[in-house]
Protein backbone atom coordinates (compact mmCIF):
# COMPACT_ATOMS: atom_id res chain seq x y z
CA UNK A 1 0.00 0.00 0.00
CA UNK A 2 2.85 2.24 0.77
CA UNK A 3 4.75 1.27 -2.61
CA UNK A 4 1.06 2.53 -4.27
CA UNK A 5 0.90 5.60 -2.59
CA UNK A 6 4.54 6.48 -3.31
CA UNK A 7 3.96 5.94 -7.00
CA UNK A 8 1.07 8.39 -7.00
CA UNK A 9 2.42 11.02 -5.06
CA UNK A 10 5.89 10.92 -5.76
CA UNK A 11 6.79 13.09 -8.00
CA UNK A 12 7.75 11.53 -11.35
CA UNK A 13 10.58 13.93 -11.43
CA UNK A 14 12.33 13.54 -8.36
CA UNK A 15 12.47 9.89 -9.46
CA UNK A 16 16.29 8.24 -9.63
CA UNK A 17 14.67 6.97 -13.29
CA UNK A 18 14.07 10.56 -14.25
CA UNK A 19 17.04 11.53 -12.79
CA UNK A 20 18.92 9.09 -15.15
CA UNK A 21 17.48 9.87 -18.08
CA UNK A 22 18.19 13.43 -17.76
CA UNK A 23 21.87 12.65 -16.76
CA UNK A 24 22.24 10.52 -19.98
CA UNK A 25 20.06 12.61 -22.33
CA UNK A 26 23.10 15.63 -21.45
CA UNK A 27 26.08 13.48 -21.66
CA UNK A 28 24.69 11.93 -25.02
CA UNK A 29 24.37 15.68 -26.38
CA UNK A 30 28.21 15.91 -25.58
CA UNK A 31 28.91 12.73 -26.88
CA UNK A 32 27.01 12.74 -30.41
CA UNK A 33 28.42 16.74 -31.19
CA UNK A 34 31.31 15.32 -30.08
CA UNK A 35 32.57 18.34 -28.47
CA UNK A 36 35.40 18.60 -25.46
CA UNK A 37 35.42 20.47 -22.69
CA UNK A 38 38.74 22.59 -23.62
CA UNK A 39 36.78 23.31 -26.97
CA UNK A 40 33.72 24.85 -25.37
CA UNK A 41 36.60 26.23 -23.15
CA UNK A 42 38.05 28.28 -26.06
CA UNK A 43 34.75 29.35 -27.52
CA UNK A 44 33.87 30.90 -23.87
CA UNK A 45 37.16 32.87 -24.37
CA UNK A 46 36.20 33.96 -27.73
CA UNK A 47 32.85 34.97 -27.15
CA UNK A 48 34.28 37.44 -24.36
CA UNK A 49 36.38 39.06 -26.66
CA UNK A 50 33.80 39.76 -28.92
CA UNK A 51 31.31 40.59 -26.90
CA UNK A 52 33.43 42.76 -24.45
CA UNK A 53 33.32 44.95 -27.51
CA UNK A 54 30.10 46.21 -27.07
CA UNK A 55 29.35 45.72 -23.52
CA UNK A 56 30.78 44.88 -20.21
CA UNK A 57 29.78 41.61 -18.89
CA UNK A 58 30.44 39.59 -15.71
CA UNK A 59 33.10 37.11 -16.57
CA UNK A 60 32.72 34.81 -13.49
CA UNK A 61 29.01 34.42 -14.52
CA UNK A 62 29.54 33.40 -17.68
CA UNK A 63 28.17 29.99 -18.41
CA UNK A 64 28.45 28.20 -22.28
CA UNK A 65 26.97 25.10 -22.79
CA UNK A 66 25.40 22.87 -25.51
CA UNK A 67 21.64 21.94 -24.24
CA UNK A 68 19.36 19.58 -25.75
CA UNK A 69 16.29 21.30 -26.90
CA UNK A 70 13.31 19.44 -28.22
CA UNK A 71 14.86 17.30 -30.77
CA UNK A 72 17.97 19.22 -31.54
CA UNK A 73 21.04 20.13 -30.07
CA UNK A 74 21.52 24.12 -28.73
CA UNK A 75 24.22 26.33 -27.68
CA UNK A 76 23.59 28.26 -24.81
CA UNK A 77 24.86 30.81 -23.55
CA UNK A 78 24.04 32.90 -20.09
CA UNK A 79 25.89 36.18 -20.10
CA UNK A 80 25.18 38.40 -17.62
CA UNK A 81 25.58 42.06 -18.69
CA UNK A 82 26.85 44.89 -16.03
CA UNK A 83 26.35 47.55 -18.87
CA UNK A 84 27.02 48.29 -22.47
CA UNK A 85 28.88 50.82 -23.91
CA UNK A 86 27.90 54.45 -25.25
CA UNK A 87 28.72 53.76 -28.91
CA UNK A 88 29.96 51.62 -31.19
CA UNK A 89 32.82 53.43 -32.46
CA UNK A 90 34.16 53.68 -28.72
CA UNK A 91 33.57 49.79 -28.75
CA UNK A 92 35.79 49.20 -31.62
CA UNK A 93 38.32 51.30 -30.95
CA UNK A 94 39.29 49.87 -26.98
CA UNK B 1 23.97 -21.80 -48.64
CA UNK B 2 24.42 -17.70 -47.88
CA UNK B 3 23.89 -17.50 -44.16
CA UNK B 4 23.27 -14.75 -41.91
CA UNK B 5 26.37 -13.06 -40.15
CA UNK B 6 25.51 -11.60 -36.41
CA UNK B 7 27.85 -9.77 -34.57
CA UNK B 8 26.08 -9.19 -30.85
CA UNK B 9 28.10 -5.97 -29.41
CA UNK B 10 27.86 -3.58 -26.47
CA UNK B 11 30.83 -1.16 -25.88
CA UNK B 12 30.33 -1.11 -22.23
CA UNK B 13 31.70 -4.80 -20.85
CA UNK B 14 29.93 -7.27 -17.92
CA UNK B 15 26.39 -6.11 -19.52
CA UNK B 16 25.49 -9.67 -20.77
CA UNK B 17 27.26 -10.16 -24.43
CA UNK B 18 28.28 -13.49 -24.07
CA UNK B 19 25.30 -15.05 -22.33
CA UNK B 20 23.68 -13.48 -24.94
CA UNK B 21 25.47 -14.98 -27.61
CA UNK B 22 25.23 -18.10 -25.93
CA UNK B 23 21.75 -18.34 -25.65
CA UNK B 24 20.90 -16.58 -29.04
CA UNK B 25 23.11 -19.31 -30.90
CA UNK B 26 21.66 -22.81 -28.82
CA UNK B 27 17.58 -20.97 -29.29
CA UNK B 28 18.19 -20.72 -32.76
CA UNK B 29 19.71 -24.25 -32.82
CA UNK B 30 16.40 -25.25 -31.01
CA UNK B 31 14.59 -23.98 -34.15
CA UNK B 32 16.78 -26.37 -36.12
CA UNK B 33 19.07 -23.97 -37.66
CA UNK B 34 22.43 -24.46 -38.22
CA UNK B 35 24.34 -22.35 -36.12
CA UNK B 36 28.51 -21.23 -35.68
CA UNK B 37 29.37 -19.16 -32.98
CA UNK B 38 32.55 -16.94 -32.82
CA UNK B 39 34.21 -15.95 -29.63
CA UNK B 40 35.83 -12.69 -30.91
CA UNK B 41 37.02 -12.09 -27.45
CA UNK B 42 40.83 -13.16 -27.98
CA UNK B 43 42.84 -13.31 -24.32
CA UNK B 44 39.20 -13.60 -22.68
CA UNK B 45 37.76 -16.54 -23.65
CA UNK B 46 34.39 -17.25 -22.24
CA UNK B 47 32.14 -18.10 -24.76
CA UNK B 48 32.93 -21.95 -24.04
CA UNK B 49 32.42 -22.25 -20.10
CA UNK B 50 28.92 -20.09 -21.06
CA UNK B 51 27.95 -23.33 -22.69
CA UNK B 52 30.20 -25.79 -20.78
CA UNK B 53 32.59 -26.80 -23.34
CA UNK B 54 36.05 -25.78 -22.48
CA UNK B 55 37.04 -29.02 -21.90
CA UNK B 56 36.70 -29.99 -25.68
CA UNK B 57 38.87 -27.13 -27.17
CA UNK B 58 41.94 -28.19 -29.57
CA UNK B 59 42.31 -25.46 -31.81
CA UNK B 60 40.93 -21.97 -31.79
CA UNK B 61 40.43 -18.54 -34.35
CA UNK B 62 43.63 -17.57 -34.12
CA UNK B 63 45.02 -21.26 -35.65
CA UNK B 64 42.84 -20.89 -38.28
CA UNK B 65 43.53 -17.72 -38.88
CA UNK B 66 47.07 -17.91 -39.11
CA UNK B 67 46.70 -21.79 -40.66
CA UNK B 68 48.06 -23.67 -38.04
CA UNK B 69 44.67 -26.06 -39.20
CA UNK B 70 41.49 -25.89 -41.02
CA UNK B 71 38.58 -24.13 -39.60
CA UNK B 72 35.99 -27.32 -39.13
CA UNK B 73 38.88 -28.68 -37.08
CA UNK B 74 38.62 -25.92 -34.72
CA UNK B 75 35.03 -25.93 -34.81
CA UNK B 76 33.43 -27.64 -31.37
CA UNK B 77 29.91 -29.46 -31.40
CA UNK B 78 27.71 -28.35 -28.88
CA UNK B 79 26.92 -31.46 -27.06
CA UNK B 80 23.30 -30.96 -26.26
CA UNK B 81 21.95 -29.70 -29.77
CA UNK B 82 23.03 -31.21 -33.41
CA UNK B 83 23.54 -28.17 -35.19
CA UNK B 84 25.43 -25.85 -32.99
CA UNK B 85 29.38 -25.21 -32.98
CA UNK B 86 31.73 -22.72 -31.14
CA UNK B 87 34.69 -22.09 -32.72
CA UNK B 88 36.68 -20.86 -29.51
CA UNK B 89 39.04 -17.66 -29.36
CA UNK B 90 42.55 -17.84 -28.52
CA UNK B 91 43.32 -17.65 -24.89
CA UNK B 92 47.13 -16.71 -24.39
CA UNK B 93 47.35 -14.99 -27.88
CA UNK B 94 47.56 -11.08 -28.86
CA UNK B 95 44.33 -9.21 -30.45
CA UNK B 96 46.51 -7.85 -33.38
CA UNK B 97 47.63 -11.70 -34.27
CA UNK B 98 43.76 -11.10 -36.40
CA UNK B 99 42.93 -8.61 -39.02
CA UNK B 100 39.96 -7.39 -39.82
CA UNK B 101 39.94 -8.63 -43.42
CA UNK B 102 41.09 -12.09 -42.40
CA UNK B 103 37.50 -11.95 -39.79
CA UNK B 104 35.88 -10.86 -42.83
CA UNK B 105 36.82 -14.41 -44.68
CA UNK B 106 36.66 -16.14 -42.06
CA UNK B 107 32.74 -14.76 -41.31
CA UNK B 108 32.54 -15.47 -45.43
CA UNK B 109 33.54 -18.81 -45.30
CA UNK B 110 31.43 -19.81 -42.75
CA UNK B 111 28.09 -18.53 -43.86
CA UNK B 112 28.75 -21.58 -46.29
CA UNK B 113 28.32 -23.93 -44.25
CA UNK B 114 25.87 -22.59 -41.79
CA UNK B 115 22.30 -20.45 -41.80
CA UNK B 116 23.68 -18.34 -38.75
CA UNK B 117 27.36 -17.20 -38.57
CA UNK B 118 26.80 -15.12 -34.48
CA UNK B 119 29.93 -13.34 -33.12
CA UNK B 120 30.81 -12.44 -29.89
CA UNK B 121 32.39 -9.46 -29.56
CA UNK B 122 34.95 -8.38 -27.12
CA UNK B 123 34.47 -4.69 -24.75
CA UNK B 124 35.52 -1.84 -25.88
CA UNK B 125 36.18 -0.21 -29.66
CA UNK B 126 39.57 -0.94 -30.25
CA UNK B 127 40.64 -3.73 -32.75
CA UNK B 128 38.83 -6.74 -30.76
CA UNK B 129 35.56 -4.57 -31.68
CA UNK B 130 36.63 -3.62 -35.43
CA UNK B 131 37.48 -7.66 -36.18
CA UNK B 132 34.33 -8.67 -34.64
CA UNK B 133 32.15 -6.50 -36.94
CA UNK B 134 33.98 -6.98 -39.70
CA UNK B 135 32.17 -9.74 -41.44
CA UNK B 136 28.74 -9.13 -39.71
CA UNK B 137 25.62 -7.33 -41.81
CA UNK B 138 23.88 -7.26 -38.54
CA UNK B 139 24.14 -6.10 -35.33
CA UNK B 140 23.08 -6.80 -32.29
CA UNK B 141 23.31 -4.13 -28.60
CA UNK B 142 23.15 -5.30 -25.59
CA UNK B 143 22.36 -3.37 -22.64
CA UNK B 144 21.57 -2.80 -19.09
CA UNK B 145 19.12 0.10 -17.96
CA UNK B 146 22.43 2.08 -16.46
CA UNK B 147 23.32 5.58 -17.38
CA UNK B 148 27.04 4.18 -18.67
CA UNK B 149 25.99 1.01 -20.42
CA UNK B 150 23.38 3.13 -22.38
CA UNK B 151 25.52 5.62 -23.01
CA UNK B 152 28.47 3.19 -24.73
CA UNK B 153 25.29 1.86 -26.46
CA UNK B 154 24.90 5.10 -28.58
CA UNK B 155 28.73 5.48 -29.30
CA UNK B 156 28.74 1.79 -30.46
CA UNK B 157 25.84 2.63 -32.58
CA UNK B 158 27.31 5.66 -33.99
CA UNK B 159 30.78 3.38 -34.72
CA UNK B 160 28.48 0.88 -36.04
CA UNK B 161 27.31 3.53 -38.83
CA UNK B 162 30.49 5.04 -39.48
CA UNK B 163 31.19 0.81 -40.54
CA UNK B 164 28.21 0.69 -42.58
CA UNK B 165 26.16 -1.32 -40.57
CA UNK B 166 22.77 0.19 -40.26
CA UNK B 167 20.01 -0.31 -37.86
CA UNK B 168 21.12 -2.33 -35.28
CA UNK B 169 19.06 -4.03 -33.03
CA UNK B 170 18.71 -3.37 -29.19
CA UNK B 171 18.32 -5.59 -26.49
CA UNK B 172 17.53 -4.59 -22.71
CA UNK B 173 19.34 -7.12 -20.23
CA UNK B 174 18.63 -7.44 -16.74
CA UNK B 175 15.35 -5.51 -16.40
CA UNK B 176 13.47 -5.31 -13.48
CA UNK B 177 10.02 -4.05 -13.67
CA UNK B 178 9.45 -3.82 -10.21
CA UNK B 179 12.29 -1.20 -9.68
CA UNK B 180 11.01 0.17 -13.09
CA UNK B 181 7.43 0.87 -12.09
CA UNK B 182 9.03 2.46 -8.52
CA UNK B 183 10.53 5.38 -10.41
CA UNK B 184 13.98 3.47 -9.66
CA UNK B 185 15.35 1.91 -13.06
CA UNK B 186 15.02 3.31 -16.20
CA UNK B 187 12.61 1.75 -18.68
CA UNK B 188 12.42 0.22 -21.96
CA UNK B 189 10.46 3.65 -23.41
CA UNK B 190 13.44 5.88 -21.46
CA UNK B 191 16.05 3.75 -23.40
CA UNK B 192 14.41 3.56 -26.85
CA UNK B 193 13.25 7.39 -26.68
CA UNK B 194 17.41 7.97 -26.27
CA UNK B 195 18.87 5.43 -28.33
CA UNK B 196 16.18 5.89 -31.14
CA UNK B 197 16.80 2.16 -31.90
CA UNK B 198 14.68 -0.83 -32.77
CA UNK B 199 14.52 -3.06 -29.94
CA UNK B 200 14.52 -6.67 -30.62
CA UNK B 201 14.04 -7.83 -26.97
CA UNK B 202 13.80 -7.65 -23.38
CA UNK B 203 16.03 -9.88 -20.69
CA UNK B 204 14.26 -9.81 -17.09
CA UNK B 205 17.31 -9.78 -14.50
CA UNK B 206 16.61 -13.63 -13.30
CA UNK B 207 18.39 -15.97 -11.24
CA UNK B 208 17.76 -18.67 -13.28
CA UNK B 209 20.92 -16.98 -15.23
CA UNK B 210 23.14 -17.71 -12.66
CA UNK B 211 22.08 -20.97 -12.04
CA UNK B 212 22.13 -22.12 -16.03
CA UNK B 213 25.52 -20.30 -16.63
CA UNK B 214 26.98 -22.63 -13.00
CA UNK B 215 25.97 -25.29 -15.24
CA UNK B 216 27.55 -24.15 -18.48
CA UNK B 217 24.08 -24.52 -19.83
CA UNK B 218 21.95 -21.78 -22.12
CA UNK B 219 19.36 -20.58 -19.70
CA UNK B 220 17.03 -21.17 -23.47
CA UNK B 221 16.93 -24.44 -22.79
CA UNK B 222 15.13 -23.69 -19.36
CA UNK B 223 11.23 -23.88 -20.47
CA UNK B 224 10.29 -21.82 -16.69
CA UNK B 225 12.26 -19.54 -16.87
CA UNK B 226 11.28 -16.15 -17.85
CA UNK B 227 14.72 -15.00 -18.67
CA UNK B 228 14.37 -18.55 -21.17
CA UNK B 229 11.38 -17.27 -22.68
CA UNK B 230 12.99 -14.05 -23.70
CA UNK B 231 15.90 -15.28 -25.04
CA UNK B 232 13.20 -17.48 -27.22
CA UNK B 233 11.18 -14.68 -27.89
CA UNK B 234 14.50 -12.86 -29.29
CA UNK B 235 15.45 -16.17 -31.35
CA UNK B 236 11.68 -15.89 -32.95
CA UNK B 237 12.66 -12.50 -34.13
CA UNK B 238 15.42 -12.84 -35.51
CA UNK B 239 13.95 -15.31 -37.48
CA UNK B 240 11.17 -12.61 -39.06
CA UNK B 241 8.30 -14.09 -36.62
CA UNK B 242 6.03 -10.96 -35.11
CA UNK B 243 6.30 -12.10 -31.47
CA UNK B 244 4.31 -10.37 -28.99
CA UNK B 245 6.87 -8.80 -25.91
CA UNK B 246 5.74 -10.91 -22.67
CA UNK B 247 4.26 -8.27 -20.25
CA UNK B 248 7.34 -7.63 -18.16
CA UNK B 249 8.40 -6.16 -21.55
CA UNK B 250 5.54 -3.31 -21.13
CA UNK B 251 5.12 -0.23 -18.60
CA UNK B 252 3.60 -1.27 -15.74
CA UNK B 253 -0.53 -0.77 -15.13
CA UNK B 254 -0.18 2.11 -12.68
CA UNK B 255 2.58 4.11 -14.40
CA UNK B 256 -0.10 4.10 -17.38
CA UNK B 257 -2.88 4.93 -15.54
CA UNK B 258 -0.64 7.79 -13.55
CA UNK B 259 0.12 8.99 -16.90
CA UNK B 260 -3.54 9.16 -17.95
CA UNK B 261 -4.37 10.84 -14.58
CA UNK B 262 -1.83 13.53 -14.57
CA UNK B 263 -1.11 13.90 -18.25
CA UNK B 264 2.93 13.46 -18.22
CA UNK B 265 5.35 10.95 -18.63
Amino acid sequence: MLDFLRQFWNRDSDSSRQIAKKRLQLVLVHDRVNVSPSLLEALKEDLLEVISKYMEIEEEGLEVNLDRFENSVALVANIPVRRLKRSLEQGRLS
Amino acid sequence: MAGRVLVVTSGKGGVGKTTTTANIGAGLALLGRKVCLIDADIGLRNLDVVLGLENRIVYDLTDVVEGNCRVRQALIKDKRTDNLYLLPAAQTKEKEAVAPEQMKALCDELREDFEYVIVDCPAGIERGFKNAIAGADEAIIVTTPEVAAVRDADRIIGLLEASELYEPRLIINRIRPQMVRKGDMMGIEDIIEILAIKLLGVVPDDETIIVSTNKGEPVVMDKRSRAGQAYNNIVRRIEGLDVPFMSLEEEGLLTRLKRALLGHS
